[in-house]
This record gives structure tokens, sequence and C-alpha cells, in this order.
């Protein structure tokens, strides 16, 4: 929390969280891309998601009777806790304010809160599909939160501070090491993103099929500004994993200041690293099917057991030596 | 000063409890005075309890009461004084919310006195408890809280599970009483004297410490509700009416809170870490079973009685976690984890309380207890359907609510484990930090289930749909536990600088760097290591909403709100196609099918599927049948001695007789 008086640090906060909320758009349709190129389809341009976020912002929201303020509250309830959970995490530059005000248990706390009216909302308009969603989406958070946060845990107990800069800054001071609890803290975290931001195989970002989706059933009833919302934070959560993963176990050439030349090798960096780990999960996607929903309780299971073992691994191997 | 002003408000609502005698003849005396006399009360003790906690001193003093060589000890210091501005403010706060309540035993069949009577013993006893300061004193007072809580948990005794979950709560309380009184009486045994400041001063062996302690935790365990003894209190505080519920969840279970700091933390000298890592485990499954039972109860009161299980789990983790490190010598880490404790102890107040008036205006106002009849209520009681939402937000421990502050607290104790020379605790400390991650998430998705199926969608049942919002105080009540949920969720660092002086004057430390950065920052260690800026992510929250808001408003057309639902374009879908309660917290059933005892029957005649499910508690068959079998079968063996002849029941006499004589000489 040193810099938190440092107009500059605030500026860049500020600059970005709103390149964080511009970029995401694009990370999706890069993943879309390379899916489409590995199925041998040509895809959808790279600024078709811009496109669907500019057309729904101009429509009308139709809202049914059956709801209540909690429906039309939702979207910008989870829109601001997303991006805001964005705002933490260093994206360009470490030393940021933000992440001094909110460390990673906040993180976790303001995507919960948003799910929290995510959910309610599934349910607010008393339809069978609304409350399928989101007692799946509960059931998949309730199993996926404690595994990230054991994840992050680990991360946090060797850099003795649970700052998402201080964490980012101690493994770049650190040097390249093989830590084993980050390998498994890693693919805990993986697992997560993969089930927490509804991709391949815990749901399917692409369909409407009645029986099998999850967060669709929670936003079918959205139209309009209200939808482009809700996507508009799907996609900022997609890639707020993306850099969580990419910054904190890859943070090489993160800026650790505010100098030009640091932070174009930084933006350069983090551009780099998140092309790479789009393409991998296009791959995962491309070669992986949709499990059945109680099949999913397992692969979180692996995901907290996974988590477990880090965090053992670390208090058990590392601490003292 | 401020003794007196404790006086005074154990007198007065003394005094709410003797005016209720007359309230069987004039039925309006209780909304009059009674409630108002526990008004005043409340907050003098709210007062004498704050200040108390401000000057960081103690009072004390010794009353002409008890027995003639023991007369009663009390004393007010900065724990007391805590747990009793904790009391007042319930009281408070019930005293708005009775007024309202009651009016619907106006005519019932069960005498309005009684009501009146045992709310102010009640209370009164727990005031005594927190004041006492020699163990006779508070075994009288602890005893007085627990009676006069049985006659308003058998209130409505016209109902034969009323008077079973009663009884059984009755028995539980004894047996805690019993086992804590043994405790003392161990303690007492090598001071030779009753007060708790030479109880204090005496060394005891690490042996008989143990056995003290032993015998404290199962006493004031049971009497918290922490899993395996946790049976009576999904039993006994449902069946309450809605304001005593509160009473007992939000406040009598952190009496026995307040028990165990003081046997643990004060009174027994020496902590040994192994009373921690009891503690730790046994917390963090009463967190975990605690919710996870939570979420198959589908009678609003019994699903909250269970989530009182799961945060005493919580507040026991943060003690347990305290004991650890203060038991290997890290006294500032181990008081980091006893103010965490007595943070999410308020905070768990305010908020359980807060749901129990809630669920109290819901059910004076449809007259249903059951979730699977509700729906839509957000529309027909807004107030109500507001505070319980924040409720929900707070239990669920989300920011920037205070559930979440103590929650992080919690963890930043955790995450300290690094510095713990054993192997086996920097173990056992992630995997019970893992359990209360765990506890947190489920908690989440059991308040999406209470809120959205009660409040959201439509209405299930006919006296749902035309339940109306409740009075103006019942409202106030509601109001003001709500305020205080955000408040201590977005001022923590005042808060903690307040109860440090709690450590302070029970182990000699406190915690200098959580509010040395100014009232903005709470920072558990040190700056480097963790800080959360709480009023700022309330800023935060509202700044990027107004951007939001002042960037979509302009130039938008409007919303339209009279649209059907779409529902993947099948028909208009009705209030019985909703998603049940049972349906929605179904997959948990599932994935953790093997801790609950599911009993799930379809039944096919002609046309009509019935389908029947219970879940009851595995703690039952685990625990309190073999104890039940065990004394049937002993009572038995004993009545081969019944042979109905009078001279063999003679004989027994005669041999009792001889063997106490025998004993004596």
């Amino acid at each position: 929390m040193a810099d938190y008086l440092n107009p500059a640090a605030w500026i860049f906060a500020f600059i970005q969280a709103l390149l964080f909320a511009a970029a995401a758009p694009l990370l999706v349709a890069w993943v879309r891309r390379v899916k489409s190129r590995l199925q041998n389809r040509s895809g959808p341009e790279l600024m078709q998601p811009y496109r669907d976020l500019y057309k729904l912002f101009g429509k009308q929201a139709m809202v049914s009777q059956n709801t209540s303020i909690i429906f039309r509250a939702a979207p910008y309830i989870v829109f601001c806790t997303t991006w805001l959970a964005a705002a933490i995490i260093p994206l360009v530059v470490t030393q940021l304010p933000t992440a001094a005000i909110a460390d990673v248990i906040v993180l976790v706390g303001f995507l919960a809160l948003g799910r929290f009216f995510l959910a309610l909302a599934g349910m607010d308009v008393g339809t069978a599909f609304g409350g399928m969603g989101s007692s799946r989406e509960m059931l998949i958070s309730a199993l996926a939160e404690p595994a990230m946060l054991l994840a992050v845990f680990t991360v946090a107990m060797t850099a003795h501070s649970t700052n998402l800069s201080s964490v980012i800054e101690h493994v770049l001071n650190s040097g390249i090491i093989l830590r084993p609890s980050y390998l498994f803290a890693l693919f805990a975290l993986m697992l997560v993103a993969v089930a927490e931001t509804g991709r391949i195989p815990i749901d399917n970002p692409a369909t409407h099929l009645e029986l099998t989706m999850v967060h669709e059933a929670m936003i079918l009833e959205y139209s309009g500004r209200h939808l482009a919302l809700m996507e508009w934070a799907a996609h900022i959560k997609l890639m707020l994993y993306g850099v969580l993963i990419a910054n904190v176990f890859f943070p090489w050439g993160i800026a650790t200041n505010f100098s030009t030349s640091a932070v174009a090798i930084g933006l350069l960096a983090i551009t780099l690293k998140l092309i790479l780990l789009a393409i991998i999960l296009a791959i995962s996607e491309t070669v992986l099917a949709k499990m059945r929903l109680f099949r999913a309780p397992q692969y979180l299971n692996l995901a907290l057991l996974l988590a477990l073992l880090g965090m053992l691994s670390h208090v058990i191997l590392e601490v003292g030596t | 000063m401020t003794l007196q002003l404790a006086y005074f408000a154990i007198l007065v609502i003394l005094g709410s409890a003797l005016i209720s005698v007359f309230a069987d003849q004039m039925p309006s005396l209780l909304r009059t005075a009674a409630f108002v006399l526990l008004g005043v009360g409340s907050i003098a003790a709210i007062v004498s309890g704050v200040s108390t906690l401000i000057s960081g001193s103690s009072f004390s003093a010794t009353l002409p009461f008890g027995l003639p060589w023991l007369n009663w000890h009390v004393r007010l210091d900065a724990l007391s004084g805590f747990f009793f501005a904790l009391i007042g403010v319930i009281t408070f706060a019930i005293s708005l919310y009775g007024p309202g309540y009651v009016r619907e035993f106006e005519h019932g069949k069960q005498p309005l006195s009684v009501l009146g009577i045992f709310t102010g013993l009640f209370i009164v006893g727990m005031l005594l408890v927190v004041i006492a300061d020699d163990a006779f004193m508070f075994m009288v007072a602890w005893e007085l809280m627990s009676l006069s809580s049985y006659f308003l948990v058998a209130y409505q005794h016209d109902r034969a599970a009323n008077r079973r979950a009663a009884f059984l709560y009755l028995l539980m309380a004894h047996v805690s009483g019993l086992s804590i009184l043994l405790g003392f009486g161990v303690l007492a045994s090598f001071s030779g004297s009753f007060a708790f400041d030479i109880l204090r001063a005496t060394e005891i062996p690490a042996l008989w410490a143990t056995i003290a302690f032993t015998l404290t935790f199962f006493g004031f365990g049971m009497k918290a509700g922490l899993v395996p003894l946790h049976a009576w209190l999904p039993e006994a505080h449902p069946v309450a009416p809605s304001h005593i519920s509160a009473l007992m969840s939000g406040v009598m279970l952190k009496v026995a809170v307040y028990g165990f700091i003081r046997m643990t933390f004060d009174l027994l000298g020496d902590i040994h870490w192994g009373w921690g890592v009891a503690v730790l485990i046994i917390a963090s499954v009463s967190a975990l079973m605690g919710v996870l039972y939570a979420l198959m109860q589908h009678n609003l009161k019994r699903l909250l009685a269970y989530h009182s299980v799961e945060n005493i789990g919580i507040i026991f983790i943060g003690l347990g976690l305290a004991m650890v490190f203060m038991g290997t010598g890290h006294k500032v880490l181990g008081v980091l984890g006893l103010i965490a404790a007595l943070y999410h102890t308020l905070n768990h107040a305010l908020f359980k309380s807060l749901l129990f008036l809630g669920a109290g205006a819901v059910i004076h106002s449809s007259h249903e207890k059951d979730l699977e009849q509700m729906g839509g209520l957000l529309k027909r009681m807004p107030w109500t359907g507001l505070f319980f939402l924040i409720g929900c937000i707070s239990i669920s421990a989300l920011p920037p609510f205070n559930g979440f502050v103590s929650e992080w607290l919690t963890f930043q104790t955790a995450l300290q484990a690094w510095k713990l020379e054993n192997g086996i605790l920097r173990t056992i400390i992630p995997l019970s930090a893992a359990m209360l991650a765990l506890t947190g998430t489920l908690a989440a998705y059991c308040f999406v289930k209470v809120y959205g199926i009660a409040f959201l969608g439509l209405p299930r049942s006919r006296h749902v749909r035309r339940a109306r919002e409740v009075g103006m105080g019942m409202r106030l009540a509601q109001g003001m536990l709500a305020v205080l949920c955000l408040l201590f969720g977005i001022l923590p660092t005042h808060f903690v600088g307040v109860i440090n002086s709690i450590p302070i004057q029970l182990v000699g430390v406190g915690l200098p760097e959580i509010s040395a950065h100014g009232w903005m920052w709470l920072t558990p260690i040190n700056a480097d290591t963790a800080s959360y800026g709480a009023p700022l992510v309330l800023i935060a929250i509202a700044v990027a909403w107004f951007l939001l808001t002042l960037v979509l408003r302009r130039g938008k057309k409007h919303t339209v709100h009279d649209c059907e639902p779409w529902d993947c374009g099948f028909s208009t879908p009705d209030s019985r196609m909703q998603y049940t309660a049972t349906a929605f917290s179904m997959p948990i059933r599932r994935v953790f099918g093997l801790l609950f005892h599911i009993d799930e029957q379809v039944e096919r005649n002609n046309n009509t599927i019935k389908h029947r499910l219970t879940v009851t508690d595995r703690a039952w068959d685990l625990f309190y049948k073999p104890i039940a079998d065990a004394v049937h079968k002993a009572a038995r063996q004993v009545s081969r001695m019944q042979s109905g002849n009078v001279r063999i029941y003679l004989g027994w006499s005669l041999g009792t007789l001889l063997v106490l004589l025998w004993l004596i000489t």
C-alpha cells in the first residue's frame, strides 16, 4: 500500500482498468477464431464481439413482468464487480494502488458477489430454466472457489503477502525456481478458470441447448443493454482469469515502474501471454467434449485436490528450507 | 459509574419481566411497557459495555447476595463489556420489533405473561453470566439463562414436536451445565476458591488443566452448538417465537462463546497448542456440516438455525487458530485470531438476528414457514426484502458487508501458518482454511436458494400472495441491524481499534499494526503482508456504478417492463413451474450424499406420483441413538431390582445405608 498516494499510480490503475474492459472482447474473439481454425471453419472476425455489444447496447431492453428490481440491478452489479475485480489484478504494471485496497481474497469476494446477484437474477424470472441455471452455477462455483482460494493462498504464502502486486514482485525477484507447489497451484487454477468462465468441458458458451446450459440459462431472459452488460462481464471474467494465471505464474516482462519502455514491454508481454493461453484454451475446447453435470464435481474435486496438494507441498517441503 | 449503569440495565430489564406478570389481564401492557423497559435497559447496557471497552479498564465489586461465605463478585472488563454491549444491541432491536410481533399472540391460547416474564429473565440471565466474576454466580446466572429460555422454546407447547424440542433443549442444556460445573470444580479444587481472580492466579498441573479444558469445551461447545453436540439447536431455535430465536441464535450462543474465551484465555493460564488443534478440527467440521445440513432444510427458521452451527464453527476456527498460535509462542498472531473470532461473533449476532427477524416478519404476514410455499415476497414486502437481502449478503461473507471482514481476518490468520515450526500444525491449518473456504461458498449457495425461492419469482401459495409489509417497529428493527451490518463492513478499522483492548487485558498483547495506517486501512500483520481498504471498496463500487449509469442512460430507449418471460419459447410459466428449494439443493444432496441420511421414496398410484424426501442428521444415528440405547439398556438392568417385594426393597435401603456409613467413617 506504499504507493497509494502517488497520482501517477492511480492514473495507471484507471487506464489499466479501462484497457481491461476494452480488450476483453478481443480476447474472446481470438479464442473463437483459433477454435474455428482448429475446426476447419473460417470463424467470425476479431471485431465481432464489439459489434454484438454495440448492437445490444442500442436495443430496447425487455423485462418480464414477473421480475423485481433485482433482475434490473443485477447486470450493473455483475458488471461492476467483475470490472473492479479485474482492476485489482496488475495487467501491465505492478505497484497498483488498487491491489493494496483489495487483496486477492477480496478479488474472490468480488467475483462471488457478482455471481450471487447473477444467480438471484436467474431465479427472479420465475422460470424453470433460470432456477436450473442458478442451482448449477452455484454448485460449480461452490466447488471451484475453494480450489481457487487455495491455489492463490499457496502463492500468497510463498510471497508472505496476499497483495497481488507484492506476490508478482516476489515471484519476479526470486528468479526462475521450479516449485512443486506452484505447479500444482497452476494446474488447479487453470481447471478452476475453465469451470468458472463457463467453458468446455463444464459449460458450453456457444449453445442454448436447454438441458445442458448453465451460464446461458441464467441470462436467458436478458435483452438489450442488460444482456450486453452480462456478456461483457463474462468477457472480462475470461480475461481476468487469463491475466491472473499469466501474471502470477509467469510474471516475466511485467513493468515494475512507470517508465515508457517498461510499460511498452509489459504491454507486449501480456499480449503474447494471453495469445498463448487463448490458444491452449482453444485447443482444449476442441479436443474435449462437454461433461455431464454430475461429472463436473469430480473435475472440480480434482482441482481442489491439486490446490490442496500444492498448499501441503508448500508447507511441508518448502517452508523452512 | 459504568458498573452502576450495568446494574441499572439489569434492574430495568428485570422490571420488564416483573411488569409482564400482569400482561394477561392487560394485553397491551406487554407492548407499551415491557418492551419499552427492555429498550431502556438495553441502551444502558450498550452504553456501559461500550464505555468499558473504550476506557480499557475494568470495574469490579462484590454484591451482598449469594452464599454467606461467598458473595457475588461482579466485574466488567473489556471482554465482558464487549458481550454486554452485544447483548444490548440485539435486545434493543428486539424491543423495537417485539410490540408489532407479539400482537399475533394476543389472541392465542398461550398466556402473554409467560412470554414477557421469561424474555426479561432470559436477558437478565445472559447479562449476569457476562459480568459474573466467580464460578458460583456464573453457574446461577447460566442456569437462569438456560431455564428461562426453555420456557420460551416451550411457549407454543400445544404441538407435540415443540414439547419434544423443548425437552431435548432442557436435557442438553443441563448436560452442558453439568460439564461446565465440573470444569470449574477442577479449577476450584486447586485454588480453594470460586472467585475468578483467585482461579486466574492459580497454577494447575498440565494434566488437570487439560481435563478442565476438555470439560468446559464440551459444556460450552454443547451450548454453542458445535457438531456433534448441536442436535438441540435446529430443533429448539425454530419453534420459539421469532424474536426469541433471534435472541437465542444471535446472543445466547455468543454467551457460550464468551464462557469459552473467559475460561480458556483468561482462567486456565497457559494454553497448550494441542487444545487449539482439537478446537480447530471440531470447528472446521462444524462449519462445513452446519452449512451442508442448512442446505437440505426448507423450513426457513430451521435453515437459519443450522447456519448458526456453521457460524459458531467459523468463530471457533478463529479461536482455535488463536490457541494454536498462542500455544506455540506467537502471541501477536494468536491475538489476531482472537480478534477475528470476536469480530465474527459480533457480525454473526447482527446478521443472524436480522435474518431471524426477517423470517419472523415473513411468518407474521404470510403464516408460512415452508420455503416451498413462498415466492415473490420482495414485491409484497419491499423493506423486509431489502433488509433480508443485506442479511443474506452479510452471512455469505461477500464484500463490502461485515461477514466478509471477519472471514478475511480469519484467512489472514490462517495464512500465517508458515511461521509455525511444527510440520503437522502447518498442515492442519491450511486444511481448515480450505474447509472455511468451502463453507463460505456453500453458504452463498444456500442464501441464493433462500432469497431466490422466498423473495423472488412468483408466489407458490395463496396466503403468500396475500402477504403484506409488516409494521413500522418491525421494519425499524431490521433496518437498524442492516445498517449496522454495512457499517461494520466498511469501517472495520475503528471497531478493531476498540476491541483491541480485549486481548491487551486478557493476554497483555494487542495488535499494534492493525489500525496503524489510518482509518481506511485494515492491516492485520503489516502493510506489506495484507491490507484491506474497506471504505475505498465501497467508494469504488459506487464510482463504477455511477460511471456505468452515466454512460448507459444517455439517449437510450426505455426499458419495456410488461412483457411475458421468454423461457426458451415454452408456454408462459406459472408459479408451479418454478424451481423448488428441494430441486435447487439437489446437486449438493447428490455430491455430498454420504454425509446425509437420505430417505427418498416415489409412490405411484394410478395417475398420481408422490415424491417423499426426508434428509436427517447423521449425528443422530452416530452419536445420540447409541447413547440413548445404552441408557435404556442400563435402565432395564436396574429395573431388575424392582421385584415388588417390600422386604427386598428394605434390604436395599439397609445395604445402601451401610455402604454410606462405611464411606463416611
